[in-house]
């Protein structure tokens, strides 16, 4: 009995890890644009694709492999904020997330044109025989994702707090206008949000493929959990989208173990819905209500 | 006139389209109404219109409920769910509703997957359209009909629009605080909206249902709900021709563009993405302005 349920909650945590991941990525750019960005979850696939197509497609050695995917995904996101979300040159906030989901769609288009529908999947980071915890087997890989989550939630905490560029990015998110009055390049700090969220987004395509495996068309549901998980923190709030995102992978998990598995992907949706219904700034905020409440 | 196009030709294929052209006007209307007007954006308008094809099916496939009256019944269902959706997002600012809505939609999707009837591959022998004992075999009368409820849809909403509705609409959209301060119950406003566009897509969702007479999950996604957003911004928010035109051009856009078979994500993103860039204010809107500037012209 607990044996199963600790497997369904390392799985649960493992998957959690991801939308933790994505739904930072959100963060990262809704702080510092108030956009959110619906292509969030197609920079996971991208990581994930890319990696097998530079580890196994050209056999280029690991870490070459992944700074190349990263690196990849960032360079995708500059083009995209270049090219589409600073000509917009708008505060409509409605044609920005349209914008996103357009450019989202164009990205599947290329990738399904590259990779076709099928699966992926590479080796595990490493080699070696599977824990066995209280019964339940847990993959090697499984720590690498939560250590990597844990990680970049670090480096990312690190960054905003503890240098100029991370203090300056979270300056332009309070007031852009005053931002831009102390000399901080605003127009420069959004780039880099959508670059450094990207990243954040392929490192975790990058942890979970060898996993769960990745396909084109995972990214808008990673993009929905992704922002459940922010919405649950309260959207904007750094560590909250790590607990939602690891509460609704748990809550998933135990959905798909206990109950039905078909019902797995309405919880994290049952969740925002109600989320946005009665606690709109999130399970751990009110500080952020005044900034969400329109009139 | 269009509406003649269908006795004109035997040609089947022709009436297939523009029998879809139709039905993704009547929901493209709709959101044109409720993103021109109210200012909200839904991404998920394929969850109504798959209510509308669903309960419409269901009700007059098992319970032998006259189609006409299933219709009307998916209608209010669609409605119902609609204030239960809009009625807490619309409180606050406009994406939150864009993501309620993009969650609803999938949630719809979720729920005919696995508790539909038939499950994920769906079912068939759906009754034909009919009305006191006139049922519509040939497509041409599909199409005429499909028209006829699109025609009067338009009548309904242009006039709504021109009436005290549609000018506090258009307050809404200058300014809420005004609005506020004039005494216009502006969420009450906005949700009778999100009503009204949910209802057009479950009309437009069950016209579906029993024109195919086959109906699967897999035609009530998020992309569908994207497509038509597409062809709202394409054709322009700020008129409901503009939904109409779009969706024209959207629903005969992949015949062709059928030489780029593998590639039809990618090309519909991008003219997506372009249109956004290029033609932000929609194509009805650009082309009017240019006809009303030539003629201003003329006259000086």
């Amino acid at each position: 009995m607990l044996t199963v349920f600790l497997q369904f909650l390392f799985s649960g945590l493992t998957v959690g890890s991801v939308y933790a991941l994505v739904g930072m990525g959100f963060n990262i750019i809704y702080n510092a644009t108030s956009i959110i960005n619906l292509a969030q979850g197609e920079f996971v696939v991208i990581g994930g694709l890319l990696m097998w197509f530079f580890l196994e497609s050209c056999k280029l050695p690991f870490l070459l492999a992944v700074a190349l995917t990263i690196l990849s995904a960032g360079l995708v996101a500059l083009i995209m904020e270049r090219l589409t979300i600073r000509p917009l040159k708008t505060n409509d906030l409605l044609i920005m997330i349209m914008v996103t989901v357009a450019v989202a769609i164009v990205m599947r288009g290329l990738l399904m044109f590259k990779f076709g529908k099928e699966p992926y999947s590479f080796a595990a980071f490493t080699e070696g025989d599977p824990l066995v915890i209280g019964g339940a087997v847990i993959q090697l890989q499984t720590l690498w994702v939560l250590g990597i989550t844990g990680t970049c939630i670090l480096a990312l905490y690190a960054f905003f707090n503890l240098t100029i560029a991370g203090k300056a990015m979270r300056a332009c998110s309070f007031d852009p206008t005053a931002a831009s009055l102390v000399g901080i390049p605003v127009s420069r700090m959004i780039m880099f949000s959508f670059i450094l969220s990207a990243m954040v987004g392929a490192i975790g395509g990058i942890a979970i493929t060898p996993i769960s495996l990745m396909e084109y068309d995972k990214g808008p549901m990673l993009a929905v959990k992704g922002f459940c998980a922010a919405m649950m923190g309260g959207l904007g709030r750094g560590r909250g989208a790590v607990v939602g995102g690891l509460t609704i992978g748990v809550l998933e998990s135990m959905t798909a173990g206990y109950i039905h598995s078909g019902l797995k992907d309405a919880v994290a949706l049952l969740i925002l819905l109600s989320i946005l219904f009665f606690r709109p700034a999130g399970l751990f905020g009110n500080a952020a209500m005044q900034r969400l409440k329109g009139h | 006139m269009v509406y003649a196009l269908p006795n004109l030709t035997d040609d089947s294929y022709f009436i297939t389209l523009m029998i879809f052209s139709g039905i993704n006007a009547i929901v493209a209307i709709g959101l044109c109404i409720l993103m021109g007007s109210a200012g909200q954006v839904s991404l998920g308008q394929a969850g109504f219109y798959g209510i509308g094809a669903y309960a419409s099916s269901v009700l007059s496939q098992s319970f032998g409920l006259p189609v006409v009256i299933s219709m009307l019944c998916a209608a209010v269902i669609s409605g119902i769910a609609a204030v239960i959706l809009a009625a807490p997002s619309l409180r606050l600012k406009g994406h939150y509703l864009a993501v309620a809505t993009l969650g609803f939609g999938e949630i719809i999707h979720i729920i005919l997957n696995e508790f539909g009837p038939g499950g994920p591959s769906g079912f068939g022998d759906i009754p034909a359209l009919s009305a006191g004992g006139f049922v519509l075999t040939t497509p041409a009368h599909v199409a005429w009909v499909v028209w006829g409820i699109l025609l009067l849809l338009m009548i309904f909403s242009l006039n709504m629009l021109n009436a005290r509705p549609g000018r506090a609409l258009r307050a809404l959209h200058g300014s809420e605080t005004a609005c506020n301060a004039m005494g216009l119950d502006v969420v009450g406003l906005k949700i009778k909206v999100f009503v009204l566009s949910a209802v057009y897509a479950s009309i437009a969702g069950s016209l579906y249902a029993h024109y195919v007479s086959f109906i699967s999950p897999s035609s009530f996604t998020l992309f569908h709900s994207v497509l038509l957003l597409m062809m709202v911004v394409l054709g322009g928010i700020t008129t409901v021709w503009g939904g109409l035109v779009g969706a024209v051009i959207i629903t005969l856009l992949p015949e062709t563009l059928k030489a780029f078979e593998e590639l039809d994500v990618l090309v519909y993103g991008l003219i997506l993405t372009l249109s956004l860039l290029f033609l932000r204010r929609g194509i009805v809107p650009i082309v009017t302005a240019k006809i009303h500037s030539l003629l201003v012209r003329r006259n000086a």
